[in-house]
């Protein structure tokens, strides 16, 4: 027999005889596929384009939207609270609406305090910002970016839309139980979750599905960052709020599955009856509980924060990456110290998961290991100083565009650095002897997350607005909407830390009034506060109407700028016209030059910046870029 | 607008879906599992460390073989081990161009983690039928937690292994490499289950 | 069946002398780097010897240690240091062979090393809080 010849083919080995009849074949097949794939495409089912769609930017709306919802509804959440801490006992008949069995005549029962409580961190944490962040910014953003067709794996995007929706929708629906929704705080401390109410099953139901949802989509991100660069954009050419959301997902990767194995055992704790989380001997209203015992409470807490913490970071950083990318637009210069950021938000990454017993200081952990915990919270804050001083840097010297999504991105500097700073007494442990649990760490936390992290969102949402719909949201309604936000938000946790400090223990149904020490400060600030929170409210209206508005106008297909509104360099604006329409984000895959934030550079002369992919600095680019003459009439307006 | 619309349908492809991208030196979908199987890495740790945690905090803790079948679990975990190879075997069938083979080993990995399954089965009808539930202890809630979600792992596998040998399989004559690949990604996942109940059989059966 | 009849002729037939491999074709320009495409037929049937030695290791393996640890039923300890040493073995030899992490690209051994750190971390925090408590 003779020899046949053999030749690879990609990961085969075939006969060459062979190679050329499979070859013509598998094209053969391929065409017949991609013609019905084509006919297909005119005729896909609604729902097939719009419900389970595998388009990472529909999945990034659909992401943004449901998060907004869910956001909304955890702010009203917390009015429902502040208005029994700001006057505790009184009848609201807003109120009401809980049901009589949760506020009967308008009065709010203590243990529905606890549902809204405890429904008002995990919505807000699990359901609004992480989604919005990650799933919204990251999904829609992302692939822009740097340059890709789309996600790495669409069809898992899609799953983990759909498992985020049905995880918030199952937390959801435990209102409608009898005893209502999970009411032992948003980290469901143990033995008191194990043994609380039918709402923590649904509770732990839910976080193992979100939890789900975000692994699978973290694996993604991932994958898509560093697998699907377009051509020549290196890692120290992406934008840096692509930098913020590579560490976010590997934060979301290793943090996450030890509390979805937490969930998992608390589970067992409450529907199989183990012992996972309840000591020995534990005695419930006078009774002996009949369990195994011999379990760990503390041992929820050690998983718990071992996600939590990151998960902190996995709220922050993608805010920072959104006003680095918005501070570079409108200062129309370089940002300062783009190596320290991203040195420093990888540091930041890493530390985050060393960090998570700070938490915990009260809990009778021996010095050492305090010690230890202690040091590497105070390393840790070393990294986001840097951050934050870099983005500072970057305002001086330059003419600042004030723009809508500027405002809220300066904004996010000095609320971030209170948030901060006001963590650091919590990292040491004397001090925190004095402030764990009371009003001071409420604030610090909320001024993280609150008027850092959701503004951060807001400057996004303002930012990539013309990208998505080809409208800018109105500037004025923006501007109303910044202030009144910016001075009620500060109304409300500025007074936090005053409270905090004079000892006011949080998760009380009154405020602290039925205590000596704290009765005189909780008089004096909680109504304040209260109308704050109203007020912060009240100052969200214009930019629901601002939003749907420019929405509605848009879905008629009125467009009121063009392509690249903010004169950006990077490449999201270089993408198919705004707004994107269906699968497909480029035109030509592009190919990228330089770095990401070449405002003003040497290069600039017809324009105040050069886009990441023009081939020649002074040729503005095809399929998306400006004219100059528009530029400039741009510029002159 | 045609030609528009032509290269629009072009760079629709997702890149480095079969290939690997010279930079990296990986395709798309081994970054993925990787990266998928670091969080399991997690998972399963958090598990770990709360066994260890509980065990050493436990006055008198129990020698799995007192009540669990040893000899089974043992049978266990060579037919585990044998599904391991099969699915190397199939990869590497796979590699040479060779389907009928290929497909075999995949029906003998389906087959091993089908029996793996029912030995678990009988191993739990036997702890219910001797009234040991998870929660009698610590030791049993451990027991049936930590095999209960490496069961639920196997369970995956036979469902995406299924799928890659009946249905799935279609794709070898379009696409081969992508084919190929797919093995070689579920085989890493199906290796780690059984990575896990390496260490599973002795801490809860052997110590 | 036409499935089959299609690939009938790309199998290799036993025996038949299988010619060094010429890399010609335009698709492996990506996987210059990838040595698992570098492997031609006679390499992947070593491969394929090497995994049936591993199984062979690894069969031994389980029965030593439940040899060891309940055969003769060891006291405690010495199980725990015996299971545990061979199922690091044997966890290596997955990883190893079947895994091919021996010949991994650097990408992956960076993720895998940041895990295994973690990992170590999550495991070495509960017990010190345990083992470190005030008023112990």
């Amino acid at each position: 027999m003779a020899q046949r010849k053999q030749l690879r083919v990609g990961n085969q080995w075939l006969y060459a005889d062979d190679a050329e009849r499979l070859l013509r074949d598998a094209i053969r097949i391929r065409d017949q596929e991609e013609q019905r794939h084509r006919i297909e495409g005119h005729v896909q089912p609604w729902w097939k384009r719009y419900v389970f769609s595998t388009d990472h930017k529909w999945i990034g709306l659909q992401y943004g939207f449901t998060a907004l919802c869910f956001l909304l509804f955890g702010f009203c959440l917390m009015i429902l609270m502040r208005l029994q801490l700001g006057w505790p006992g009184h009848a609201f008949s807003l109120m009401k609406i809980l049901g009589e069995n949760r506020a009967p005549g308008g009065v709010l029962l203590p243990e529905a305090y606890n549902q809204l409580g405890a429904m008002h961190g995990t919505i807000m944490v699990f359901l609004a910002i992480v989604p919005l962040a990650v799933g919204a910014f990251g999904n829609y953003v992302v692939p822009l970016q740097i340059g890709a067709p789309d996600m790495a794996f669409p069809k898992l995007n899609m799953i983990s839309y759909w498992c985020y929706l049905p995880g918030g929708l199952v937390m959801l629906s435990s209102f409608a139980l009898k005893d209502g929704t999970a009411n032992s705080g948003w980290t469901s401390y143990a033995p008191l979750s194990v043994i609380a109410t039918k709402g923590q099953t649904f509770w732990l139901f839910g976080m193992v599905l979100l939890i789900t949802s975000s692994l699978l989509g973290s694996v993604n991100f991932i994958v898509t960052i560093i697998q699907l660069r377009a051509k020549g954009m290196t890692f120290m050419r992406l934008p840096f709020f692509v930098w913020a959301q590579l560490v976010t997902g590997f934060l979301l990767l290793l943090a996450f599955p030890p509390l979805e194995a937490a969930a998992v055992l608390q589970l067992m704790d409450r529907v199989a009856g183990t012992s996972f989380f309840l000591p020995s001997g534990l005695v419930i209203s006078g009774q002996q509980l009949h369990n195994a015992g011999g379990g760990n409470p503390l041992l929820w807490q050690h998983l718990f924060w071992f996600l939590a913490h990151p998960e902190v970071y996995v709220l922050i950083l993608p805010a920072m990456g959104i006003v680095a990318e918005v501070i570079a637009n409108n200062t129309r210069k370089p940002l300062w110290g783009y190596r320290s950021m991203v040195g420093s938000v990888i540091f930041i990454g890493f530390m985050s998961f060393v960090v998570w017993a700070h938490h915990m200081f009260l809990t009778g952990m021996g010095t050492l290991i305090s010690a230890f915990f202690q040091t590497t919270t105070m390393i840790i804050s070393v990294p986001s100083v840097i951050i934050l001083t870099a983005l500072f840097i970057s305002l001086y010297g330059a003419s600042i565009r004030f723009t809508t999504p500027m405002l809220f991105a300066l904004a996010f500097l000095p609320m971030f650095g209170i948030g901060g700073l006001t963590g650091l007494p919590l990292g040491l442990v004397t001090a925190d002897l004095h402030l764990h649990d009371t009003y001071y760490v409420i604030g610090h936390f909320h001024y993280v997350v609150a008027p850092g992290t959701i503004f951060a969102m807001f400057a996004g949402i303002y930012y990539w607005f013309p990208k998505a719909t080809g409208r800018k949201l109105n500037d004025f309604w923006g501007r109303v909407h910044f202030w009144g936000s910016f001075l009620c938000i500060n109304g409300v946790f500025m007074p936090m830390f005053a409270q905090g400090l004079a000892g006011v223990s949080r998760r009380l149904y009154d405020g602290g009034i039925q205590y000596a020490h704290a009765k005189a400060i909780a008089e004096q600030t909680n109504p304040f506060m209260s109308i704050s929170a109203i007020g912060l409210l009240v100052f969200q209206v214009p930019f629901i109407f601002n939003f749907f508005a420019n929405v509605l106008a848009a879905m008629r297909g009125k467009k009121n700028v063009d392509d690249n509104p903010w004169q950006a360099t990077t490449i999201e604006w270089a993408a198919t016209t705004s707004p994107p329409l269906g699968h497909g984000n480029f035109a030509v895959l592009p190919v990228v030059h330089r770095g990401p934030y070449e405002y003003n550079c040497p290069e600039c002369t017809t324009t105040d910046f050069v886009p990441q992919h023009a081939e020649i600095a002074a040729v503005p680019p095809p399929g998306g870029g400006m004219l100059p003459e528009a530029a400039v009439a741009q510029r002159e307006m | 607008m045609d030609a528009h619309a032509e290269a629009h349908e072009h760079v629709l492809e997702i890149p480095y879906t079969v290939h690997p991208r010279p930079d990296t030196g990986l395709y798309n979908a081994k970054l993925g599992i990787w990266l998928f199987l670091a969080s399991e890495v997690m998972l399963f740790g958090a598990l770990f460390s709360s066994f260890i945690l509980i065990r050493t905090a436990a006055p008198v803790w129990p020698r799995g073989w007192e009540f669990l079948n040893v000899p089974l679990a043992t049978a266990n975990t060579f037919i585990l081990i044998a599904s391991s190879v099969t699915v190397v075997l199939a990869w590497a069938n796979l590699r040479l161009g060779n389907l009928k083979w290929g497909r075999i080993f995949i029906a003998l990995t389906l087959v091993c983690a089908l029996a793996f399954l029912v030995n678990k089965g009988f191993e739990y009808t036997h702890e219910f039928k001797e009234h040991r539930f998870p929660s009698t202890s610590n030791f049993l809630a451990i027991y049936f937690t930590m095999t209960g979600l490496h069961g639920l792992h196997v369970l995956g596998g036979v469902i995406v292994f299924s799928y890659l040998l009946l249905p799935g399989a279609k794709m070898w004559k379009t696409d081969r490499a992508r084919y190929t690949n797919r093995i070689e990604v579920c085989g890493l996942y199906w290796h780690f289950v059984d990575l896990v109940w390496i260490f599973l059989f002795p801490s809860l059966y052997l110590m | 069946m036409a499935q089959e009849q299609l690939v009938q002729p790309t199998a290799p037939t036993d025996g038949m002398p299988v010619p060094k491999s010429e890399v010609q074709d335009e698709h492996t320009h990506g996987g210059v780097h990838d040595p698992n495409l570098h492997h031609s037929p006679e390499q992947i049937k070593k491969e394929i010897r090497v995994y049936l030695i591993v199984f062979g290791a690894l069969a031994v393996l389980t029965a030593l240690t439940v040899y060891a640890c309940y055969g003769l039923k060891m006291p405690v300890h010495i199980a725990i240091g015996i299971a545990l040493v061979i199922a690091c073995t044997k966890g290596f030899l997955v990883a190893g062979f079947f895994m091919h992490l021996l010949s991994e690209k650097k990408l992956i051994y960076s993720v895998l090393s940041l895990t295994v750190f973690f990992f170590a971390v999550l495991l070495w925090g509960p017990w010190h809080h345990f083992v470190d408590m005030i008023g112990k």
